[in-house]
C-alpha cells in the first residue's frame, strides 16, 4: 500500500521533462523559493499547516507569499496581479490553496486565469486509496491526466438566434500531441505500465478522433508502455465497478474534469486528493482542488490533507524525494492511526491538532 | 401542429395522473394509447431491432421467455447494423415504417464504428433523430439479493438525447484544428425539463436535480439550466436542485442516496447512465427506455454492444428482460409484465443462477431456463 502510494505520487518526471535546467538546481542542496498562494476561505489555515509541517521536516523550501485577485489591466483585460506573476515567473514553482470564484458576470474564474497565464496544459491527479479512511472502494491506484487548455473549455460560445446556443469544442493537433507525450513520459518515469486514452470518438468522430490519433502516434514511440483506448462511458461504468483495472488515464478537458472528480470520490473526496498543474517553460503549480469552505473558515476545523499531499507532489517534482517521503508517511500514518483526525475524515480534532500530530510523527522519524 | 401537440401534452399531463396513469409507467402522449396496434387480432405488434454484439442473443432470450409466458406480442424483426454491412437508407426506412405502424420497439445497441468515413452521424443517432426520441429514461434500481458496493439505490436518470454534443457538426477550420459544435436550444431544453417534472409527478417522486456545467459553458448549459429553473416553477410540489456534472459524479460514488430524479443534456446523460449502472451491477442489469411524443423504444440502460461476448453464451439478459417487462407494462399487459419481472427478480434473489458479470458461472441459456422455470412455478398456482 505505502509502496504503491509512494510510486504514484512521484512526479519528478515532469520536472525532468519540462524544465531540463532543473537537474542542476536540485543537485545543489540549497533552499529553493516557492510562490505560495494561500487562497481564500480556509486557504490561509491550511497553508499555515503546510508551512509548519515543512518547517518541521526541514524541507529546503522558502515561501514567497502572494495574494491573487483578478484585476483589470489596461484595455479592460482581466489579469492576475503583476507581483504574483513576477514571483511565479522567477520561481517557476507554486503552491496554491482554494480560490473563490465570484459569480459576478464577466469575472473569469481565477483558476482559469492562472491556467491561461502560465499555459498550464496538463492537470495531474494521482488517486490512491488512503489506509484508515474507509470508502466503498479499496486499492484504488490510478492517475488522471487531463488536457487543460482547450476542448469544451475553449470559452467560445454564441447565441445564433434567440433560444439556440452554439458552444465550440476545440481540439488541436498540437495540444493533443503535447498531452499524449506528457502522459506517456509520466507513465515511464513513474514505473506505470499502462496508459488509457479516454475518448468519445464514436460520437465526436473528428475532434475526439484527432485526439485519439495523436495518442496512438505517441504510443508508437513508447513500446514499453501498454496503450489502451476506451470510451468515456465504458470507463465510467468500469471505474465504479472495479477501479483497480486502471493505471494512467489521459483525456481531453471536460472528460478529465469529470473523471478526475469521480476518481477523487472513490478515495474519499477532494479533501484528500492532491493535484498538480504542469505548464510550458517549466512552470508548475500544485494545488488543492476543494472549495474555500467559507462556513468553517477561520474556525481551525479545515482538513489540510489535500494541500499537504499536493505540496508533497511538488517536493517530488523538485527532486526532493527524501523530504517528500518523510512528510507523506507521517500524513498517511496519522490518518491510519485514526487519532487527531479532522471532522471530514471522521474524527473530532482541530486542524492544528491534526497538523501537530503529523509534525510529531516527522520528529519521531528523525 | 407541433404547438397543438405541445398544448395537448401539457393539458394531458395535468389531467392524467388522476385517471389511469397510476398503473402505466410512463406515457408522454395520449397518442400511444389510442393507436395501440394489432388489437383486432389479439396480439400486439412490436418492432424488434436486435442491433449488434450480444443484441441478437438478448432478443432471443426475450422471445423464449415471452413464448413460455404466453405473452400476446408479435415481433416484427428488422436488422440494422453498421458493422455487419446492414445499414442503408432503405433499411432505416424499413425500420421507420415498422415503427410508424407499431409505435413500440425493443432494441439492442447498434454499434458505431470509431473510424471516420466521411459520415458524422451514426445510424443509432439517425434513428433517434428520425423518431425524435428525445428523452432517455434509465431507472437505476438495486436488485434485491445482489450485493454491490452501494445497495438499495433508487434513482432515475433522464437524458436529452437529440442535441448537445451529439449534433454531429464538426469541421476542420485549419489543418490540425477541429471544431466540434455543441448545440443547446431552448425548445428542447424546455421539453426535457417538462418531461422530467411530469415523470416525477406521475411516479410520485419528490426531487428533480438538473445536472450541468454552466460555470464553464455559461451560454449553452446556462440556457439548459435556465429552462429547468423556469419549468420547476410550474411544479411547486417537486423540489428542484442543480448540480455541476463533475461534482455530481463524485457525489454518485460517495453518497448516491441523495438523488431522486436527475435531468441533463446529452453527453452528461451518457456519462451518468453508465456510472449509475455500474453502481448497481453493470450494463447487464439496468433497463432503459427512450420516448418521443409518439414512440417508445425499450433497450438496455447502458448501451454497449459487448462484442467480446458474442456467441459465448455468457451475456446477461437481465437488463433486456426487465426492459421487456417495462414494455409490456407500457402496452398495458400488466399481468405478463409482473409475471416475468417477478420471475427474473426471483432468480437473482436466489442467487443460484448468475451470469459471469454478476460473479456466477451460469450461461445465458441457464439463466433463461431458470426464469422460465420460475414462470411455470407461478402458473401452477
Amino acid at each position: 500500500m505505502a509502496g504503491s502510494a509512494w510510486r504514484s505520487l512521484i512526479s519528478r518526471v515532469a520536472g525532468a521533462l519540462t524544465a531540463p535546467e532543473y537537474g542542476a538546481r536540485q543537485l545543489s542542496n540549497h533552499v529553493q523559493t516557492v510562490t505560495l498562494i494561500p487562497g481564500d476561505g480556509i486557504g490561509p489555515e491550511i497553508s499555515t499547516a503546510v508551512m509548519k509541517i515543512f518547517e518541521t521536516a526541514k524541507a529546503p523550501v522558502q515561501w514567497e507569499e502572494r495574494n491573487v485577485t483578478a484585476i483589470k489591466g489596461p484595455g479592460g483585460k482581466w489579469m492576475i496581479p503583476p507581483e504574483a506573476k513576477e514571483s511565479m515567473d522567477k520561481n517557476k514553482m507554486g503552491l496554491k490553496g482554494p480560490l473563490k470564484t465570484p459569480i459576478a458576470a464577466g469575472h473569469p474564474s481565477m483558476n482559469l486565469l492562472l491556467r491561461k497565464t502560465f499555459d498550464l496544459y496538463a492537470n495531474v491527479r494521482p488517486c490512491v486509496s488512503i489506509e484508515g479512511y474507509r470508502t466503498p472502494y479499496t486499492d484504488v491506484d490510478l492517475v488522471t491526466i487531463r488536457e487543460n487548455t482547450e476542448g469544451e473549455y475553449s470559452g467560445i460560445e454564441h447565441v445564433i438566434v434567440d433560444g439556440v446556443v452554439q458552444s465550440i469544442k476545440l481540439i488541436t493537433e498540437e495540444a493533443s500531441h503535447r498531452i499524449a507525450q506528457f502522459a506517456f513520459e509520466y507513465a515511464r518515469n513513474n514505473q506505470r505500465s499502462t496508459v488509457t486514452a479516454v475518448h468519445k470518438a464514436n460520437i465526436m468522430r473528428m475532434s475526439d478522433g484527432l485526439f485519439l490519433k495523436k495518442c496512438r502516434e505517441v504510443a508508437e514511440n513508447f513500446k514499453d508502455i501498454k496503450f489502451n483506448e476506451m470510451y468515456l462511458d465504458t470507463v465510467c461504468l468500469n471505474m465504479v465497478q472495479d477501479p483497480t483495472q486502471f493505471d494512467v488515464l489521459v483525456m481531453p478537458n471536460l472528460y478529465g474534469d469529470i473523471l478526475s472528480d469521480l476518481c477523487a470520490g472513490l478515495i474519499g473526496g477532494l479533501g484528500v486528493t492532491p493535484s498538480g498543474n504542469i505548464g510550458a517553460n517549466g512552470v508548475a503549480i500544485f494545488e488543492s482542488v476543494h472549495g474555500t469552505a467559507p462556513d468553517i473558515a477561520g474556525k481551525d476545523l479545515a482538513n489540510p490533507t489535500a494541500l499537504l499531499l499536493s505540496a508533497v507532489m511538488m517536493l517530488r517534482h523538485m527532486g526532493l524525494h527524501e523530504h517528500a517521503r518523510k512528510i507523506e508517511n507521517a500524513c498517511f500514518e496519522t490518518i491510519k492511526s485514526g487519532k487527531a483526525l479532522t471532522k471530514d475524515l471522521g474524527g473530532n480534532s482541530k486542524c492544528s491538532e491534526f497538523t501537530n500530530e503529523i509534525c510529531r510523527r516527522i520528529q519521531d522519524s528523525d | 401542429m407541433a404547438a397543438l401537440r405541445h398544448f395537448l401534452r401539457s393539458t394531458q399531463s395535468q389531467l392524467y395522473p388522476q385517471i389511469s396513469l397510476a398503473r402505466r409507467p410512463l406515457c408522454t402522449s395520449p397518442l400511444v394509447q389510442q393507436a395501440e396496434p394489432g388489437k383486432s387480432d389479439g396480439a400486439f405488434h412490436v418492432t424488434m431491432i436486435p442491433g449488434d454484439g450480444v443484441g441478437p442473443e438478448l432478443m432471443h432470450s426475450v422471445r423464449e421467455v415471452f413464448k413460455a409466458a404466453d405473452v400476446p406480442v408479435e415481433f416484427d424483426e428488422h436488422h440494422l447494423s453498421e458493422v455487419q454491412n446492414m445499414a442503408s437508407k432503405e433499411k432505416l426506412d424499413e425500420v421507420l415504417a415498422s415503427m410508424q405502424a407499431n409505435k413500440v420497439a425493443i432494441k439492442g445497441k447498434i454499434h458505431t464504428p470509431m473510424e471516420y468515413k466521411g459520415e458524422l452521424a451514426s445510424y443509432e443517432m439517425r434513428l433517434r433523430r428520425k423518431l425524435d426520441l428525445f428523452a432517455n429514461v434509465v431507472h437505476v434500481n438495486s436488485l434485491p439479493g445482489y450485493k454491490t458496493r452501494h445497495n438499495n439505490l433508487d434513482l432515475v436518470i433522464i437524458r436529452e438525447q437529440t442535441e448537445g454534443e451529439y449534433s454531429s457538426l464538426e469541421h476542420e477550420s485549419v489543418s490540425g484544428v477541429i471544431e466540434c459544435l455543441k448545440i443547446i436550444t431552448r425548445e428542447k431544453s424546455n421539453r426535457i425539463a417538462k418531461f422530467a417534472f411530469d415523470y416525477a409527478t406521475k411516479k410520485g417522486r419528490s426531487k428533480v436535480t438538473a445536472v450541468h456545467k454552466a460555470n464553464i459553458m455559461k451560454l449553452g448549459d446556462g440556457l439548459f439550466l435556465q429552462c429547468c429553473k423556469e419549468v420547476a416553477q410550474l411544479y411547486p410540489k417537486i423540489q428542484f436542485d442543480t448540480m455541476i456534472i463533475d461534482n455530481c459524479c463524485m457525489q454518485l460514488v460517495q453518497n448516491p442516496y441523495q438523488f431522486d430524479v436527475l435531468v441533463m443534456p446529452n453527453l452528461y446523460g451518457n456519462i451518468i447512465d453508465n456510472l449509475a449502472a455500474g453502481l448497481v451491477g453493470g450494463a447487464g442489469v439496468v433497463p432503459g427506455e427512450s420516448y418521443s411524443a409518439e414512440y417508445a423504444v425499450f433497450e438496455t440502460g447502458a448501451r454497449h454492444p459487448f462484442a467480446q461476448a458474442v456467441g459465448r453464451n455468457i451475456a446477461n439478459p437481465t437488463a433486456m428482460l426487465l426492459s421487456a417487462t417495462n414494455m409490456l407494462r407500457h402496452l398495458n399487459l400488466e399481468y405478463h409484465s409482473n409475471l416475468i419481472s417477478d420471475a427474473v427478480k426471483k432468480v437473482i434473489k436466489q442467487g443460484k443462477v448468475r451470469t459471469r458479470d454478476m460473479g456466477g458461472y451460469s450461461t445465458t441459456t441457464d439463466f433463461i431456463k431458470a426464469v422460465i422455470d420460475g414462470l411455470h412455478y407461478r402458473h401452477s398456482y
